[in-house]
Parts: C-alpha cells; structure tokens; sequence
C-alpha cells in the first residue's frame, strides 16, 4: 500500500508573529520556519505504518515555493521515500492546495492519504476534507488512533466530548490530531541519507490546476490588546477584586 | 438572499453552539433555515423551532444520518444547497468536519472561525494562533462558513415559531461506518458554554493533585479545563484541553492554575471577560494577560482560594 503525506512550511510554532504596519498580512521576513506540527505526527504515522508493513511506499509532498524542499527533505529524514514538490509562488488557500493533491493522487494512486488536521499559520482545518471531497473518499479527521486491516481502516477520532471510532473503506483520508503519535527526531545519519533520495518536482500549470485564490484578504490586523492586569498580594486580595471590581463571582 | 444554518445536536438535543450560528446568521440579513439531519430527530426540530430568528426547520430523517458522519452529512447538505447564498455550521469537531467537504463539493472556498460579520460577504477571522485577525472578502457565490461560537452571543432558545418541513433524505453513501462513541461523562458545565472555566496546567504534577482544580471548579460551578501539556502528561481527558488546537473558550472568569501560558493555550482563552492566574513563576507569560495575577505555590493558594469563595 502506498501512503501520501502532504505537509506544509510553516511558521515556526514557537514564533510569535507580528502584524505589518501597512495591515497587508503578518511579517515572516526572516522568520524560522519549519513543518507544521501536525504534518509531521502524519509523516510519523505513514512511517510506522511502513516499518510495520502496512505501507510499502510513503511519498511527501507540499505545495510552494522553491525552501518547501527543506521541509520535504525533513519529511524524509523521518521516514519518508520520496517527494513532490508542487512549486508555485502563488499565494495558496486550501480549495487549491487540495485540488493540486487531487491531481498529484491521480497521478501517485495512493491508498492513504495521511495529512495534517490543520496547519498553525492560515488555522483553515479544511485541506483534508476538501480533498476527500474532490476525490469522493471517505474522511476521519482529528485521528488519534489508526488501525488498518486490509482494504478497511479503523480510526478512533477525537470529537467534542470524548471520542468516536470510524471504519472507512480503503482509500481513504486521514487528518492526524495531536495525539495520534509522537513524532521521532530526525538523526543526523537520516539528514545525510535524505539528501539522496528523489525528490520531483512539478508546478500547477503541468497537473493543469487553477490555483487563484478565491478569498481576498482585506486586511491583517493586531487583535485588541487587553489591559495590563495587576498582581495581587494574597488570596483575599483577589477574593476582594473579583466580587467588589471585576463583580465576576 | 437565504441562509442555511446546519444544526448541531445529539438527535435527542439541540447543542447550544447552534444559537451562536444562528446569531451570526442574523447578522447577514436574510431568512434563515435550519437543517435537522439525523435520526428520529424530531425534538430536535421542535426544539430549533423555538429558536429565535428561524423562518423554517428543514428535517432529513434517516439512519444513515443518525451519527453525523461526514460523507452522508455533506451530501445531505448538498441536496438541499440551491438557492442558499450562505451555509452556515458551527465551528466544532463536527461542524469542522462537515463544511470543507461541503465547500470543495461546491468549487467555493470555505470560511473558517469567523468571528465576526463585516457584511454578507466580509467575515473576520482569526489566523496565526490568534495573533492577528484577518478581515477576507469571498466572491464565491455561496459562502460556506464555520462559526467560531464564542464570537457571538447566542440567540434566544424560545419565542420562534417557525414551520417544520420534512425533506427527503439522502441514501447511504457507503464509504464509512459509525463503530462507537466514548463519551466523557460529567456532571460539570460544558467546556465550550461554561461563564467561568477553571484550568489546570503542568504545573499541578499529577491526575491526583488536578484534584484541587476540580475542587475549586466545583465551588465556582465552573468547568475544568487543561492546558496541552497536563493533557498529554495524562493528568486531565483530551476533551478539557483549552487552546489552538483544543476548544477556544471566551467565559465570564477564567482562571488559570499552574499554566505558563504559552502562544497556543493563550489562542484558546484570551478573549475571556476576566482572566486570573496562579502561578509561582513571576516570569510566566501568562501573567500578561492575567487581568489579576496571584504569584504563589497552587497547592497553597488553590485550596485557600476554594475555602474563602
């Protein structure tokens, strides 16, 4: 069985962003940037499903600029045997990124596509719906358990209020939540080894996907600062504040 | 122009998170339907009939519908999408899950978490964790939109009168089976609707010591909440965790015991009315938001704090 697993560059998760001054969109100049968070639990996934035997190939793919080769080079390095990169400076959505997927499993045939539940910059939670969509597969999303058994796949899904298990026919789509696993560091050994396996890359134009954006952002704006707070000396200091001032209790 | 707002409900009750959609659906202008889907859902339906600001409650009964799963529910949605110029579904796990593949069925980009209606076609929603608020503009001729349910106060649950229809219900698609639920149970108020949300982090230790949170929840009859880190150390269930990647709450009062506060639990938390932290580092982060601040031992300050409410 063959698994996809899209990722994403990304901020950095532990970068706090700043607004521009003119409000066109936030500042990522010379930013760090790395893998979505949550796309590296799904290449971890794919990976253990390939050191179990489930999977015979995991292929990484992402859809951007030229340094999203970084981020597939790391996919690799954790475990991955190959990669696309779909190059384009365009500004991607989602609907686009999952229709640039779409043409990219028509071409791979996968069994399992595995990505992310979201990714930390745009927070949209839409890429592996839309491309279950696309395809007409069956969905799990916010997986924190996957257990595949020939053409079905188990999945135990975290959902508000506790959790709920799913079995979808084969092929199918898989978003990863934070808990599904816990990704492993990449090696140096692994680094060296990345570098060596291929890598392809094409561009929207060859899988002949439109990929204008269909949201136009007006504006990025800082959320209103709240007021600077006080410390209190005691726990009747703060009793006495919460009834008397903030008259929340 | 019409709306159509996706009830969220367990086929036995109407979820609170729909009033805030349908709040936000006022907001466009326009009539507003709601769709039932489920199973034997019909007091559901009468239940969104009460609610204020709905001209009509569509109802799909069928059991294929009865466990909301994507691919039925989505193509129930679709069957009745022409003619909406908006289709709204809170954002929850279950709204979240539904409305992209609603959206990508229509070739129309979807809106995440609004929380707020600039106009029919202008919405703001928040991007980076919460640090910046982005307004989008859609040209596509449907708007396929999550709302984010702390963004807007919940319409009233009775004075409406609007007419139940039935509709026809789509067939099985085949593609996934419902297996089980595991419901966390608790006598507590909901995370997500709670006016006063008390949450503990790492710093507790242990599932023992969170015991002083319930505690103090329990006296405020607040919520419980979690920070990611004591979620993963296995002191509190998944479902409490507060933050990016868990619930966003905006209550009333919420207090922070032995949570740092890092950007993704601050993303989760930091519209609440008042917030208060416990904490015994000075330095947290946390305290930058804190509209009161208690530097101190938890074990301490927490039981302390119970006692003297």
């Amino acid at each position: 069985m063959k698994v996809l697993v899209p990722v994403k560059r990304v901020v950095d998760y532990n970068v706090k962003v700043r607004v521009k001054s003119d409000q066109s969109d936030v500042d990522i100049a010379n930013v760090k940037m790395s893998m979505n968070p949550f796309d590296e639990i799904a290449v971890e996934e794919a990976t253990r499903l390939r050191e179990q035997s489930v999977a015979t190939e995991v292929v990484a793919v992402s859809c951007g600029v030229a340094q999203s080769q970084e981020t597939l080079r790391t996919a690799m390095a954790i475990g991955a045997d190959r990669a696309v990169l779909v190059q384009t400076d365009a500004q991607l959505q989602p609907l686009a990124v999952a229709k640039l997927l779409k043409a990219v499993v028509d071409k791979e045939q996968p069994q399992l596509v595995i990505l992310g539940k979201q990714a930390i910059d745009d927070d949209a939670n839409q890429t592996g719906q839309m491309l279950a969509a696309l395809l007409d597969w069956p969905q799990a999303t916010f997986a924190s358990k996957v257990e595949v058994t020939g053409d079905r796949v188990k999945v135990i899904r975290e959902v508000d209020g506790g959790l709920e298990t799913l079995d979808l026919k084969l092929p199918a789509i898989i978003t990863t939540d934070l808990r599904l696993n816990e990704p492993r560091y990449v090696t140096l050994p692994n680094i060296m080894k990345a570098k060596k396996k291929p890598l392809e890359t094409l561009t929207p134009e060859e899988l002949g996907v439109d990929v204008a954006p269909r949201l136009k952002t007006l504006k990025v704006a800082e959320p209103p600062a709240r007021a600077a707070g006080v410390v209190v000396p005691d726990v009747a200091a703060l009793v006495d504040k919460l009834k008397n001032e903030a008259k929340v209790i | 122009m019409s709306i159509l707002v996706i009830a969220e409900h367990d086929n036995a009750q109407l979820k609170g998170a729909t009033l805030n959609v349908l709040a936000a659906a006022a907001k466009l202008g326009g009539d507003v339907h709601v769709l039932v889907a489920g199973a034997n859902a019909q007091a559901v339906a009468q239940q969104a009939a009460q609610a204020v600001g709905v001209a009509k409650v569509l109802v799909a009964d069928a059991p294929a519908l009865e466990n909301a799963l994507a691919e039925n529910l989505a193509a129930q949605v679709l069957a009745l999408a022409s003619g909406y110029s908006h289709i709204l579904f809170a954002s929850t796990a279950s709204g979240k899950n539904v409305a992209p593949r609603v959206a990508a069925k229509l070739d129309v980009a979807q809106i995440s978490d609004i929380i707020a209606v600039d106009s029919a076609d202008t919405f703001q929603r928040p991007i980076y964790a919460g640090n910046a608020i982005a307004t989008v503009q859609s040209a596509d001729p449907v708007k396929v939109i999550t709302v984010r349910t702390t963004g807007f106060d919940a319409v009233a649950a009775e004075g409406g009168q609007a007419a139940i229809e039935n509709v026809d219900a789509v067939a099985d698609t085949g593609l996934s089976a419902f297996v089980s639920r595991e419901v966390a149970k608790s006598d507590r108020p909901e995370l997500a609707g709670a006016p006063i949300v008390v949450s503990g982090g790492r710093g507790l230790g242990s599932a023992e010591n969170f015991k002083v949170v319930e505690a103090l929840a329990d006296k405020l009859g607040a919520a419980v909440g979690a920070s990611r880190a004591a979620v993963d150390a296995g002191y509190a269930p998944n479902d409490w965790q507060v933050g990016q990647t868990g619930k966003i709450v905006a209550p009333q009062l919420y207090v922070a015991v032995g949570i740092s506060g890092a950007i993704q639990h601050l993303a989760g938390m930091k519209d609440s009315k008042v917030i208060v932290a416990i904490n015994k580092d000075p330095e947290a982060p946390i305290f930058g938001v804190a509209d009161y601040g208690l530097v101190a031992d938890l074990f301490q300050a927490t039981p302390e704090l119970t006692k003297a409410l």
